[in-house]
């Protein structure tokens, strides 16, 4: 860029815009570090007044997220064998023993089961639906791709009622796969939108060669399309994942012990006496630690992602 | 193969090519691609809908599913529109949908300006600045009411800080005064990085050459910014506008977490107003009512808007 440019902004500019952005960042991402700094207090300092910036880490947060315990009386902690690994000894110094895994490890599982089930079927039937809107002439296609995209614009709570009354008469409220099945239909508007939008990139050229070589229509389709289109279908599965990972009506309303996911789980979070803040800031910062490390490598497509690929860049 | 329902590829292939393609036709490899995807939508979206639709029109209670369910017509809607405590809830979510989307598109726009203007490591700190939208609401918002407690909070104590206030002297979300700007605040503070990252491709898809010729007519910077940089920026900012209309006008996870609808009902949105008629009080007809009501105000509000946007890009 040459320094006459117009539009280049000058040196001034340049500080008193970086300064100003990075400013605001810092403060926006004061309570995020607030949450991992929370996870490593002691109950105590958590609720200290004024609030600890500096203070002695423990991880008695997270051992009170994943256990449940008891309290004993000093005649039975006497009677009792030394504590033989770390975390009992956090619980034991508190008069405490560990009564078993509390319901997070659980509740942390069946995220990872829904999310990656109606991750993977949001991305098979929508990229299979994407290809045939992209490459044939569907009947109605303008009204079938908006009549998908609408089904975005009803709040999930209007839904919630008769999809209860149907998972009932079918058995599956409150089980992974009803969860799976409602979070695909969910995302499958945007997994096919974006999808959509990928697959339209890739030249003709490519698989009028492959059918010429004498592919078939599906052959074409998996061995030349499904490769190219990779890098889309890998980001549209991580927003999909994101959705199935965050959300939390359907779940609150939908799930109860069996299936119920984490966000719903994790403000239930009690201790001993009053909010255990730092064991609800250690299981919140193991549920959004894998969401901000996908965010930052995916920082490149988030745009096109989120606006369901209104916005290409 | 039938000429009209096949296209794309094979109507541009010539004929000697196309007979040799072999396998399925195109027209049913088609319908085998989109069918499960249209199956899977009517089965989880139309039906329940169609179900929620006819179930506003009776008494049913799912508490009560082996009384009698009577046909009541159009009482349900009749008593919604009618229920100031209906209209109560609309102004809240009024309040709410207003001031988040004000203070996200002029905080959005100016950080989106800001960046654009290409500092050194501008990458870097738009990806930290993007993060909150990215995470669960319904978790992080349980985590905000941490940070509103009088006194030990961190949002009360940097306030405090920087005011004087006594930060145990004020309380966000258990103020009635307050609670309605406790959920703004968070929206805010949440989902500006979406207006900030569609108004940064708005941005940069103006070409330079633009400001150069205004440069060449001897343009002052505060006019290029009035006749080229808001101009091609609407649009975006339009969408922006759009897309966080639509989710907040649904807004339940965040604010349920934060302030339940409460104190008392003053940021009781509609889909919390809602959720408490369906699945507390369980008054699941006059719920479906309001459900089908709240749909089509969205459905038309969002349909008008884009015809506005429509136009605004022809322009």
């Amino acid at each position: 860029m040459s320094s006459f440019s117009v539009t280049e902004p000058s040196k001034r500019q340049k500080w008193i815009s970086g300064l100003l952005v990075i400013t605001y960042a810092v403060v926006t991402l004061m309570p995020l570090l607030w949450i991992i700094a929370t996870g490593f207090k002691s109950p105590e300092d958590s609720i200290a007044y004024p609030p600890k910036v500096l203070f002695q880490p423990t991880l008695e947060g997270y051992v009170n997220l994943f256990t449940t315990q008891t309290r004993i009386t000093p005649n039975m902690k006497d009677s009792l064998p030394e504590p033989s690994n770390w975390y009992e000894q956090i619980v034991r110094d508190k008069n405490m023993v560990i009564a078993g895994p509390s319901r997070y490890g659980q509740r942390f599982l069946n995220s990872t089961i829904i999310g990656f089930g109606s991750t993977f079927l949001s991305i098979f039937l929508g990229t299979l639906a994407a290809y045939a809107f992209s490459r044939f002439k569907v009947p109605i296609k303008d009204d079938l791709l908006f009549f998908i995209l609408s089904t975005r614009m009803m709040p999930p709570i209007a839904v919630a009622i008769p999809i209860f009354l149907m998972y009932r008469q079918l058995g599956l409220s409150d089980s992974h796969l009803g969860m799976i099945l409602l979070y695909t239909a969910v995302n499958l508007s945007l997994s096919v939108w974006l999808l959509k939008g990928f697959i339209d990139e890739i030249p003709l050229e490519y698989e009028e060669a492959a059918l010429i070589d004498g592919y078939t229509r599906f052959q074409a389709f998996y061995k030349v399309v499904l490769p190219q289109a990779a890098t889309g279908i890998a980001s549209t599965a991580i927003f999909c994942l994101i959705f199935a990972w965050n959300e939390y009506a359907f779940a609150v309303l939908l799930t109860s012990g069996e299936a119920q996911t984490a966000p719903p789980f994790i403000p239930t979070i009690i201790g001993v006496g009053g909010q255990d803040w730092p064991a609800v800031a250690a299981g919140a910062t193991i549920f959004l630690l894998p969401v901000m490390v996908f965010t930052i490598f995916l920082r490149k497509h988030l745009l096109r992602g989120i606006t369901f690929g209104a916005v290409r860049k | 193969m039938s000429g009209k329902a096949v296209g794309g590829v094979v109507k541009a292939t010539p004929s000697n090519i196309s007979r040799k393609i072999q396998g399925l036709s195109d027209r049913a490899i088609a319908w085998i691609f989109v069918a499960p995807t249209i199956f899977l939508l009517l089965a989880i979206n139309i039906f329940p809908l169609i179900w929620t639709i006819r179930l506003s029109f009776t008494n049913f209670r799912v508490n009560r599913m082996n009384a009698d369910v009577k046909w009541v017509g159009l009482r349900n809607y009749e008593r919604i529109l009618s229920d100031p405590d209906i209209w109560l809830t609309m102004q809240a979510t009024a309040h709410f949908l207003f001031w988040t989307l004000f203070f996200q598109v002029l905080i959005g726009f100016a950080l989106a300006y800001l960046i654009n203007k290409k500092f050194k490591g501008n990458d870097l700190w738009t990806t930290i600045i993007v993060l909150p939208m990215m995470l669960s609401p319904a978790v992080v918002g349980n985590f905000w009411t941490f940070l509103y407690q009088p006194q030990i909070g961190l949002f009360n104590y940097v306030v405090g800080f920087f005011s004087g206030v006594d930060p145990a002297s004020f309380s966000m979300i258990g103020s009635v005064n307050l609670a309605p700007w406790a959920i703004v605040i968070v929206d805010t503070w949440m989902w500006t990085p979406f207006v900030m990252l569609i108004c940064l491709a708005g941005l940069r898809s103006i070409p330079d050459s633009i400001y150069e010729a205004a440069e060449c007519d001897r343009a002052s910077k505060w006019r290029q910014f009035w006749t080229i940089t808001i101009p091609m920026v609407l649009p975006f900012l339009m969408l922006a506008v759009l897309f966080r209309g639509i989710e907040n006008f649904k807004m339940f996870d965040l604010v349920v977490q934060l302030t339940g609808g409460g104190p008392g009902s003053i940021t009781e949105l509609t889909s919390i107003n809602l959720k408490r008629e369906a699945f507390e009080k369980w008054r699941t007809g006059y719920a479906s009512a309001y459900a089908v009501i709240l749909f089509v105000t969205i459905f038309g509000l969002a349909s008008i808007y884009v015809k506005a946007l429509n136009k605004v890009k022809e322009r």
